[in-house]
């Protein structure tokens, strides 16, 4: 493995052995002086052509973590009629030197454009593009899933486990990264949302459909993922309106109190608070949204670790 | 020079019998077998003899886009590709809404001298779907006008396509639909279908382009004009053809040689070379164009050629141009699609791109019988070649969908009024005295 574009790019074995290695690096974490030397001398660049705070502090903090050098890179807008191509800003690192491109686009596919091309001979590290894929962020969850539900202990796949996604699955690269690694670790999976928001073809990608929340719901679900509901959606006709999708779709105080205490409840973040998510849902013990958070920078960290150290030294 | 005699010795007609041509200026002096004249002997044995192809849906991007297509490049890649005719879109800039624009573009055909070049006009004013251009005025011109389109884009109002429809019916005109649904296809990237969502690229649906060919059907069926659909993708509008020819509505339609044999698994890369308008679909839908070119659904395969510079299809995808060059490769793919798959033969293969295309647009020298008397516009193709298509073109793109696939047939002479365009693979240099 070159790049890390998709999770098809991993198979079940290697994706294990990213969250082994991620367990290894929340050690670093928990350290007083948390830093270690594995990528001393090497330069990892943020290329950011969308916003995304988290996402470019959690790689950024990662890559620091390793001792790497690391240069963030926002393009605002990415239009070849507006200002600099993909090509160029591309280049450009390249000829600086720059090792590792960790990219989020608001392209699906920017990330094999970038990899497929012969602009760059960096690793390639997606960070989300468009509506495509966000492989990290599930790396992160399933680590999640894996330390906190209980009985699955800190090594293996999650066979046997119930994973129920909820909202935009049509547009979220969140909820494809994730439906293509839970079930690639054994997870049985559910989605739950709008019937505008499902694809035709979801039978093919995921176990159970619900277009009801609140059967979903019934159905023991050890873990339930929330996912961030784009105010743009509102204005395409996917749904009337917010409070619409909040009355179906939205984990308010009442569906809440229904569920099993031991359900595990997760959200990608940033969240819409009142709207897919209660702050009751959110805030409780079942949550582990910042869990999530924290994990995400060892898990960013085992990616960059087995990407630029592991199989860069097997070239 | 006008007067020497060339004799064609020993070429195959579509129908299978083999025959002596001899052209004398830009007329067939005679066609049959051991012609007894004398002259530049050319010897044919092998080749199949056609009616100069003719292209019905051709961007040469002059005026406007002259970094990606020039008249004369376009022209050359034309009759590299055996036509002696093709239909310049109107997607220009300036728009050939205009007497003025379509003028220009017939003579920088004529001054180019490679194909006839007929320009299509816009059904609406700068393609804009708002107000009807000169539609008259295109057809009265010089260039003689009969086919509009707004290719490209759809003529989605319904009250503006069904005058457009009625008020070209004055004086035989044909509008060529652009079946997509804009409001269907907001963003669309590709085919909708599993392949989009896990590409995460947005969905172009089949019914984007189903839904505007019945509404057309439906439309020229209650003024009783003359409707032609532009590169049709699917299964499921073939069907709706279908249906609408059983009916008796004067509808015509065209596929491209890229839905013939491309289909949407080519983009899982995102290569940009496959984004195209409409869409690459599925093996299914490619089988049911196939079927629909054999059974006479599908009247005429047209290229769409839509030369793009190499800089708009070097980027993301989303970001990319559509479209893909087709010209110099059209014939082979319907003879590797379509003959070789015994779909159809030779004679059919000559109806849909030369008879057929001809006819919608009311040429009167190209797409004729090949007898005493009709203009010397002819094709030779090498039926027995296989042939890697390689990146080198008369186009001045490189946006070629075919790269290092093995084709079936090349053409070998193109004669377009009497004047070799190509000869022995080789295109020729016209000089202007």
């Amino acid at each position: 493995m070159k790049h890390l574009l998709s999770i098809n790019d991993l198979s079940k074995e290697a994706a294990i052995d990213l969250l082994n290695l991620a367990v290894e690096m929340q050690q670093v974490n928990t350290r007083e002086i948390k830093k270690i030397p594995a990528l001393t001398g090497r330069t990892v660049a943020n290329l950011f052509f969308e916003d995304s705070t988290r996402t470019r502090i959690s790689f950024e903090l990662a890559a620091r973590r390793l001792s790497a050098d690391v240069i963030n890179f926002s393009v605002k807008g990415s239009s070849v009629s507006k200002g600099e191509s993909l090509k160029d800003t591309v280049q450009t690192l390249e000829a600086m030197g720059v090792e590792a491109l960790i990219v989020r686009h608001n392209h699906s596919g920017a990330v094999n454009t970038i990899a497929n091309s012969d602009w760059s001979k960096a690793v390639v590290i997606n960070a989300g593009d468009g509506t495509h894929e966000h492989p990290t962020q599930a790396l992160l969850d399933s680590l999640t899933i894996r330390q906190r539900v209980s009985g699955l202990g800190n090594k293996g796949d999650l066979s046997g486990l119930r994973v129920l996604i909820v909202g935009d699955i049509l547009h979220s690269r969140v909820a494809r990264s994730n439906l293509l690694l839970l079930r690639k670790l054994g997870a049985t999976v559910g989605v739950s949302a709008p019937s505008t928001l499902i694809p035709s073809t979801i039978a093919n990608y995921c176990d159970e459909v619900y277009f009801d929340l609140d059967e979903a719901l019934s159905n023991s679900f050890d873990v339930v993922m929330m996912l961030r509901i784009q105010s743009e959606r509102m204005n395409s006709a996917f749904m009337p309106n917010s409070s619409e999708y909040s009355f179906g779709w939205g984990l308010g105080d009442t569906r809440f109190s229904k569920l099993n205490k031991n359900t595990l409840i997760m959200h990608p973040g940033p969240m819409n608070r009142g709207l897919e998510i209660s702050s009751k849902a959110a805030d409780f013990d079942q949550s582990a949204i910042l869990d999530q958070v924290t994990n995400g920078v060892a898990v960013r960290m085992a990616v960059l670790y087995k990407l630029l150290a592991q199989e860069k030294k097997n070239d | 020079m006008t007067n020497q005699r060339t004799i064609f010795r020993n070429a195959k007609l579509a129908d299978g019998k083999v025959v002596d041509i001899s052209v004398v200026g830009d007329n067939i002096e005679s066609v049959g077998a051991n012609l007894d004249l004398e002259g530049t002997e050319i010897n044919c044995e092998g080749l199949i003899a056609l009616q100069g192809l003719v292209d019905l849906h051709t961007h040469l991007r002059e005026p406007g886009f002259e970094q990606r297509e020039t008249i004369l490049t376009g022209s050359r890649a034309a009759a590299k590709g055996g036509f002696t005719a093709v239909h310049a879109m109107a997607n220009t800039s300036p728009v050939a809404d205009s007497a003025a624009v379509v003028e220009q573009v017939f003579a920088l055909g004529q001054a180019a001298g490679y194909v006839y070049v007929q320009p299509i006009g816009a059904v609406t004013s700068n393609l804009e779907g708002k107000q009807l251009a000169d539609l008259l005025k295109m057809n009265q011109s010089r260039a003689a006008v009969t086919v509009f389109s707004d290719d490209g884009k759809c003529v989605s109002d319904s009250l503006l396509m069904r005058r457009a429809l009625e008020y070209v019916k004055a004086f035989g005109g044909v509008i060529a639909q652009h079946a997509q649904d804009p409001n269907l296809t907001v963003d669309a990237q590709m085919n909708e279908g599993a392949l989009s969502f896990e590409l995460g690229l947005a969905g172009w649906p089949q019914v984007a382009e189903e839904a505007i060919i019945a509404r057309d059907v439906l439309l020229a069926e209650h003024v009783g004009s003359r409707l032609h659909i532009c590169h049709v993708s699917t299964a499921g509008s073939v069907d709706i053809i279908r249906w609408a020819k059983a009916r008796g509505i004067k509808v015509t339609a065209e596929v491209t040689p890229h839905h013939l044999i491309l289909t949407e698994d080519l983009v899982k890369d995102y290569n940009p070379i496959f984004k195209v308008n409409p869409p690459l679909r599925t093996e299914k839908d490619v089988l049911a164009l196939r079927e629909a070119v054999a059974d006479g659904t599908i009247d005429i395969v047209a290229t769409d050629h839509a030369p793009h510079t190499a800089d708009s299809k070097d980027c993301e995808f989303g970001q990319a141009a559509f479209g893909m060059i087709g010209l110099e490769t059209a014939a082979a793919v319907v003879q590797t699609t379509l003959i070789e798959t015994g779909l159809i033969d030779w004679t059919r293969f000559q109806e849909v791109l030369s008879t057929a295309p001809a006819a919608i647009s009311g040429l009167t020298r190209h797409g004729q019988k090949l007898v005493t008397g009709n203009a010397a516009n002819l094709t030779f193709i090498n039926p027995t070649a296989k042939v890697i298509v390689g990146s080198e073109s008369e186009s001045k793109s490189r946006n070629n969908p075919y790269l290092g696939l093995e084709l079936c047939g090349q053409i070998v002479h193109t004669m377009f009024e009497g004047t070799f365009t190509v000869k022995n693979n080789q295109i020729q240099e016209i000089h202007h005295d």
